[in-house]
């Protein structure tokens, strides 16, 4: 994306309201979503300690993590709410990080990927 | 009627029609991303291969980390309700929220303190062995992360106890959320692969 349709973003008036028009989460949606947040937590520790699930607990782990992750990256940052230009920056940010991640493992530490 | 407030109550004219300053702030953690990436790629690089102990079964205690991560995750919770109350111009609220949030930020930072100073009774070290270097860099850093949040959301609160922080420039709560909620969100990851997945 070029910045100049970034611009064009802005410069419509139409979609600058959509950016826009959100609204903040209320204070029950904070609550609900610190409950959430709570149970996933709690639900980690509690297989942690689960033998039957030792095959699968990386997934678990892996699947969890993202939801707490997502849960306050969507909420409490607002990228639910907020401008499509911070998310694209901020997934950026995070890609490049995974890409790094990839690259230093696939390639120094081969037994591990 | 209601008032909702809004994101942006108004519209800036900037280039792209955002706050320049949030714009930064998320190219800012983006670029933390990065950072946090490679020091985490490289903990799980050298994961296992330490020769000598200490290991991470020897020294980790689930629970005691799992109540201070909870502790973290709830921190996160009273800052958006901090941003919240800004935005809305309800200062009171604000300014309890503002309070709360540095005190449990550094409830986290008292148990990382507890629990680096029962890992080096147990012999781990920065130097000791693979695993106490990459480790401590790795929490350290998000330690460091963490103490500079708990400056900025302290001299936020000192200068909102002074009245100069108010709805006109609630985007100066709005940013030191932004970076609260991303330390946040690094120990998540930290947590996980870090503490969780080191027996498996």
């Amino acid at each position: 994306m070029r910045l100049a349709d970034l611009r064009g973003v802005a410069a419509r008036p139409q979609e600058r309201e959509e950016i826009h028009k959100g609204v903040h989460p209320t204070l029950a949606d904070y609550v609900r979503v610190a409950v959430a947040l709570a149970v996933v937590t709690s639900l980690e520790v509690g297989i942690y300690y689960l033998e039957p699930l030792r095959g699968v607990l990386v997934e678990l782990f892996l699947a969890l993590s993202s939801i707490k992750f997502m849960l306050v990256v969507m909420w409490y940052m607002h990228l639910r709410f907020d401008s499509p230009i911070f998310s694209f920056l901020f997934a950026f940010g995070v890609a490049v990080a995974i890409a790094v991640f990839i690259a230093t493992l696939a390639t120094m530490g081969a037994g591990l990927l | 009627m209601t008032h909702q407030p809004r994101l942006a109550e108004t519209t800036l004219e900037t280039a792209t029609g955002l706050d320049n300053r949030k714009l930064l702030m998320w190219l800012f953690l983006a670029s933390e991303a990065v950072f946090f990436g490679s020091l985490i790629a490289t903990y799980l690089l050298y994961r296992g291969q330490s020769l000598q102990g200490p290991y991470p079964g020897d020294v980790f205690n689930i629970p005691f980390t799992s109540v201070s991560s909870f502790i973290l995750l709830m921190s996160s919770t009273t800052m958006a309700l901090a941003v919240g109350a800004a935005h809305r111009g309800q200062l009171h609220q604000m300014r309890t929220w503002l309070l709360v949030t540095p005190l449990l930020g550094i409830s986290f930072l008292a148990g990382q303190a507890f629990e680096f100073t029962e890992f080096y009774r147990k012999g781990l070290t920065l130097s000791s062995n693979l695993f106490g270097t990459t480790f401590y860099v790795l929490t350290g850093f998000h330690g460091a992360h963490v103490s500079v949040g708990v400056l900025i959301l302290l001299s936020l609160w000192a200068a909102a106890m002074l009245g100069k922080i108010g709805r006109h420039n609630a985007i100066n709560v709005e940013l030191a959320g932004l970076y609260w909620h991303f330390v946040d969100i690094v120990w998540i990851v930290i947590f996980t692969l870090v503490y969780l997945l080191e027996p498996l």
